[in-house]
């Protein structure tokens, strides 16, 4: 299915702009204007805290719909990132704490992420389908609890606590605006590159390993190397979006990488779609917005029913989450504008 | 037919964010922040700390200095992370300026990093009782009315050793840091008065299985100080009972609480007679105590008797009442005029009067207590003796406590 | 369903090629588990000189952690069973099941106080999820039959639900669910732990509840295993283990098949519940606990195999108790390490087969 769209899309030449397409443009501007209109809040603890967890969900997404393996280690990748962080840069929790400056920290720590993340795909891709989701789901837990427990790398159950974001070119990007566009700028680099890789040749690789990987095999293609790499490619963004979030709070703790979290990340992914990119930020604004405010409105004891069932429907309604709601709601909508035209 | 769903999706997108600031404070109230843990494994205690907030409010019939109170509650899993996130929503969303809370430890020492950032807006503790929330490197605008982990362990080392004639203990505590400070708490008085703690365990959080931790534990141990809480106090009583323990129990100040005494079962056999301190004690029959518990049992699902979650935040929110009375209400100057008052302020609590130190830490009374059985068969911790006035350095000079250094696993130590 | 509707995966058509090397692997393991608990039985029954007691801590800790972890393992096997059973069959991953645990153990905490019979309430934990257990599979899993993945996603949604729902039914409280008389105090057991100076020995207690935990895992272990090797269901649930679509193929009504490991599956969840209630503790968080036990027993013994589930739940559960005593900083870790170490050398799980 995915090698015919790819031949579709291979039309005849375009200018960048016409490539792009209006919903694209429109909402680039939507989000680059957004500062203007929101509080500081708004501006941080939702836009970007969907941004940075529509990053995490998007590493899941391009694992789970690209190459069939649903992980929920995803925000133990993005642990690693932000722990590396404060270990390797400044932190007042008077443990470790090497006093790297940030454009030396920063990348070691997305690549000790991406790194990890292979670790647990070589791991995981020895197994197939549905295990792949238990094992990592036992490989989060496992560093969670080995995070809660050792003092002399991960600070135990407190954790590192004063990891200051970043000041150059005179801003200091944890300025709400500021922390804004940095997350939106990382955002959209991670969606443009899964938007070009899944059209690029190891993109549909490897989608032709997860619709059938004996085949691909007995084609000749190294079917572990190519997860591995794909886990390693995920790991990346999953590390940018974790040094993202520990620039956002100023401090990692176990908690940040709790099983709860993980499971955040998985229905993130799926209520927002696996079909294409854009689906997990989707998911994320939705389910920031509904943990943001719930309180308010149905009051903190019965949150997780109302987001459970929310869940829950749009698993059994659309498997493609909102996305897919869209797309089977989109048909009708069409008919009505068809019949009430002139 | 997809560019039409794309733009639709994009405007969507861009008008769903930007709704503005909802949060403009009606004109005649006062709005109040209220943190504690209604989500998560604490969820009972963070119920009961709103009950004790509650009451409080309720004493001054909803109103401080002629303007109505509104408390807008915020909730956390225990983990730090979510009590700075929901520390965040009530102070950047909804437009607080006056917060209580948080519940536990190290929620505690996360919500003091977040009050440095946030110089306007005027934090007062929950009942986390972490000791560097106030000790080491504290923030300007964060008051704690409760005392520390530490302090509530005031007399029960000297009362083990003289009193009980306990001549070396064990500890099991859980491995974090509020257990570490009690047991700092318990031990500095100990090990002074000549005791001995030849074996301490450290136990993770989240075990539920403690038969072979109580195993473990030396056989010529003449007691076994117990600083666990809630579910892990009530299955460590069982397994140690099931397992025909005989050695006599101390207890932490969260091990006899009320959550754990009111819970049924055959832990009662092994717990009465047990020794323990804290800022509170059922039988504790002062007038002040018998009024606040006559108010206290008028909110909902309220305990026999409060637990000291209750009376943390009764304490705290009492505070923040009082202060705010005394600057007439006004908020508006950044919150000067309030946390000047609250840095001067000295009022009588249901347990005696509290005051606060330097680093607007209080210095309060301190209560021995030992479980007993009450008329009616409930659990109750019954008053043996007032510690009062304890501050911080629990009466040892600050520079030669300073120099104990802080708590952890292994500090301090006397085998 | 005919056979043509599945397209054959990988994993079935590859069955055969670890047959060769299992023998000798099996062999090489009874070799020594033999030696194994020779040593075990010289630990627990000699009495120890000091060099082995400065070592260990006391004979009294070490056996009893012994102790601790084969029981502990009596009632992770009890989860884990069920779990594996209904994996093996459905090929599913029910990741409510911890949530069945703890319904369960809600349920038999209610009954037993409210008639003071806890064999009452053991009962009834089995009985009402596995009525709870027909219930999801007929109006959950049915309808989603054939994508594994959503019904795992289905059943996070079901285990977030309900965990809320049984908090605002039954609080944060802890619970416990009362031993009757007759099963409660501790037992002494003919293992000397020490001897006294003046030559009396001191032996070891036990409690008597966890040994009849112990017990009752061992009954139900070898009832599932005759169910499963000598009844006309278990020879249909082996088939449907192996090939499901030849099952159906050959006239078997595979729904009831389904809604019956479905309901055995779920109850043995609910009586682990009133039973682990009863030794620990009833209260919210406990769902995931044996959810993730119950995972990591059956990855280390292989999905879908009840003595897999044996050998996993005794693995992890004297890991976790041994840990618990002799490092208990990383006690918890261990047992992951364990699973790690097993998926490297099998990574189907020590008696998984490869399909």
């Amino acid at each position: 299915m995915s090698l015919t769209l790819a031949a579709q899309d291979a039309a005849p030449q375009q200018t960048w702009l016409e490539k792009l397409g209006p919903g694209h443009i429109i909402l680039a501007v939507a989000l680059v204007l957004y500062p203007l209109v929101a509080s500081d809040f708004f501006l941080t603890q939702i836009g970007g805290y969907s941004l940075i967890f529509g990053m995490l969900a998007l590493s899941l997404m391009m694992l789970a719909g690209y190459g069939g393996m649903v992980s929920l280690a995803q925000i133990t990748v993005a642990g690693i990132a932000a722990y590396a962080i404060a270990i390797l840069g400044n932190n007042n929790s008077n443990v470790l704490g090497f006093g790297w400056p940030w454009w030396l920290a920063a990348p070691f720590a997305v690549l000790a992420a991406a790194v990890a993340s292979a670790l647990i795909g070589w791991i995981s891709v020895r197994t197939e389908g549905i295990y792949t989701i238990m094992i990592t789901l036992a490989i989060a837990t496992a560093t969670y609890y080995f995070a809660q427990q050792n003092y002399a790398i991960f600070n135990g159950h407190s954790g590192y606590a004063g990891i200051h974001a970043p000041s150059f070119w005179g801003v200091n990007w944890r300025d709400p605006k500021a922390f804004y566009y940095l997350c939106l700028g990382f955002a959209v680099l991670s969606y443009a590159a899964i938007l070009y890789g899944a059209r690029s040749t190891f993109g549909l690789t490897l989608q032709a390993i997860r619709d059938n990987p004996r085949r691909m095999r007995a084609l000749g293609y190294d079917v572990t190397a190519h997860k591995v790499f794909a886990w390693f490619l995920a790991g990346i963004i999953a590390g940018l979006a974790g040094v993202l979030l520990v620039w956002f709070n100023g401090r990692v703790s176990p908690g940040t990488i709790g099983v709860d979290v993980a499971i955040d990340v998985l229905i993130i992914a799926v209520i927002g779609g696996l079909q294409h990119p854009i689906g997990p930020f989707l998911g994320a604004l939705v389910v920031v917005l509904m943990q943001t405010f719930a309180i308010d409105i149905v009051g903190a004891e019965r949150f997780n029913t109302l987001i459970g069932l929310v869940f829950l429907v749009i698993v059994f309604v659309s498997p493609d989450g909102i996305l897919g709601l869209w797309g089977r709601i989109k048909p009708y909508l069409a008919q009505e504008s068809l019949r009430s035209g002139p | 037919m997809r560019i039409h769903r794309r733009t639709l999706l994009a405007l969507a997108l861009a008008t769903g964010l930007t709704a503005p600031s909802l949060a403009l404070a009606a004109d005649d109230g006062i709005k109040i922040g209220l943190l504690a843990t209604f989500e998560g494994p604490f969820t009972v205690l963070g119920e009961d700390g709103e009950r004790g907030a509650m009451t409080a409010v309720e004493e001054v019939g909803g109103k401080v200095a002629g303007k109505t109170i509104e408390i807008v509650k915020g909730s956390s899993d225990a983990s730090p992370d979510s009590a700075v996130r929901a520390a965040r929503k009530l102070v950047e969303q909804d437009g607080v300026k006056v917060l209580v809370g948080p519940l536990s430890g190290d929620e505690g020492l996360a919500v003091k990093d977040y009050a440095k950032t946030q110089p306007t807006v005027t934090f007062i503790n929950g009942t986390s009782a972490a000791q560097d929330t106030t000790l080491r490197n504290p923030a300007e605008n964060f008051f704690r009315f409760s005392t520390d982990g530490a302090q509530w362990m005031a007399g029960l080392g000297t009362y083990a050793f003289n009193d009980k004639g306990y001549k070396k203990v064990a500890t099991v505590a859980e491995d974090y840091s509020f257990p570490y400070t009690q047991v700092f708490g318990f031990m500095a008085e100990f090990c002074k008065a000549g005791g001995k703690v030849p074996s301490k365990s450290w136990v993770p959080i989240g075990n539920k299985d403690y038969s072979s931790v109580i195993a473990a534990i030396p056989d010529d141990v003449d007691a076994i100080y117990v600083a666990l809480g809630g579910a892990d106090a009530v299955n460590f009583l069982t397994q140690y009972q099931q397992s025909g323990g005989t050695a006599p129990l101390i207890g932490g100040s969260i091990t006899v609480d009320q959550t754990v005494l009111t819970s049924k079962g055959k832990l009662r056999d092994v717990l009465i007679g047990t020794p323990a301190a804290g800022p509170t004690a059922d039988t504790n029959d002062s007038p002040s105590w018998m009024k606040f518990l006559e108010q206290y049992k008028k909110q909902p699902g309220a305990f026999p008797s409060p637990s000291l979650f209750a009376h943390g935040y009764y304490v705290n929110m009492k505070a923040a009442l009082l202060a705010l009375e005394q600057a007439g209400g006004d908020v508006s100057d950044g919150g000067a005029k309030l946390r000047d008052a609250l840095s001067k302020l000295s009022f009588d609590t249901p347990t005696g009067k509290v005051s606060l130190d330097k680093n607007r830490n209080a210095i309060a009374d301190i209560f021995l207590t030992e479980v007993t059985e009450g008329a009616d068969g409930n659990l109750l911790n019954k008053l043996v003796k007032v510690v009062s006035q304890v501050n911080q350095t629990l009466g040892i000079p600050e520079d030669e406590f300073m120099k104990l250094g802080a708590v952890n696993r292994d500090n301090p130590s006397c085998p | 369903m005919s056979i043509l509707d599945q397209p054959p995966s990988s994993s079935q058509l590859s069955s055969s090629s670890m047959a060769g090397g299992g023998m000798t692997r099996r062999q090489a393991w009874g070799l020594f588990w033999l030696l194994a608990a020779a040593l075990v039985a010289w630990l627990v029954f000699a009495v120890w000189p000091d060099w082995l007691n400065a070592i260990l801590i006391s004979k009294k800790a070490f056996v009893s952690a012994i102790l601790n972890g084969i029981t502990l393992a009596g009632l992770y096997f009890l989860v884990a069973s069920g779990f594996t059973l209904i994996f093996g069959l459905m090929r599913n991953v029910n990741l409510a099941h911890g949530s069945l645990y703890l319904l369960g153990a809600y349920i038999g905490y209610e009954v037993a106080n409210r008639t003071g019979y806890w064999l009452l309430g053991v009962a009834s934990g089995f009985i009402v999820l596995a009525a709870v257990g027909v219930v999801m599979q007929i109006f959950v899993f049915r309808r989603l039959e054939g994508d594994d993945l959503r019904q795992t996603l289905v059943s996070i949604g079901i285990s977030i639900v309900a965990a809320d729902l049984m908090l605002a039914v039954w609080a944060g409280g802890t619970y416990q669910i009362a031993v009757p008389e007759w099963l409660d105090g501790a037992l002494t057991l003919p293992v000397i732990t020490a001897v006294r100076s003046n030559g009396a020995s001191v032996f070891l207690t036990y409690p008597l509840y966890r040994l009849v935990v112990l017990a009752a895992a061992i009954v139900i272990g070898v009832g599932l295993w005759l169910m499963l090797n000598k009844t006309r269901v278990g020879m249909m649930i082996r088939a449907g283990v192996d090939d499901r679509a030849m099952l159906s193929a050959s006239g078997v009504n595979v729904h009831a098949v389904f809604a019956i490991v479905f309901a055995v599956g779920a109850g043995l969840a609910g009586f682990a519940g009133v039973v682990g209630g009863s030794a620990l503790s009833v209260a919210p968080g406990e769902d995931v606990r044996y959810l993730l036990a119950s995972l990591v027993v059956v990855i280390v013994g292989g999905m879908g195999s009840i003595s897999g589930a044996a050998i996993g739940a005794l693995l992890i559960g004297l890991a976790e108790q041994i840990g618990l005593v002799y490092f208990p900083t990383y006690g918890i870790v261990l047992t992951f390490v364990i699973m790690v170490v097993a998926l490297a050398v099998r990574p189907r799980g020590i008696m998984g087969k490869a399909r």
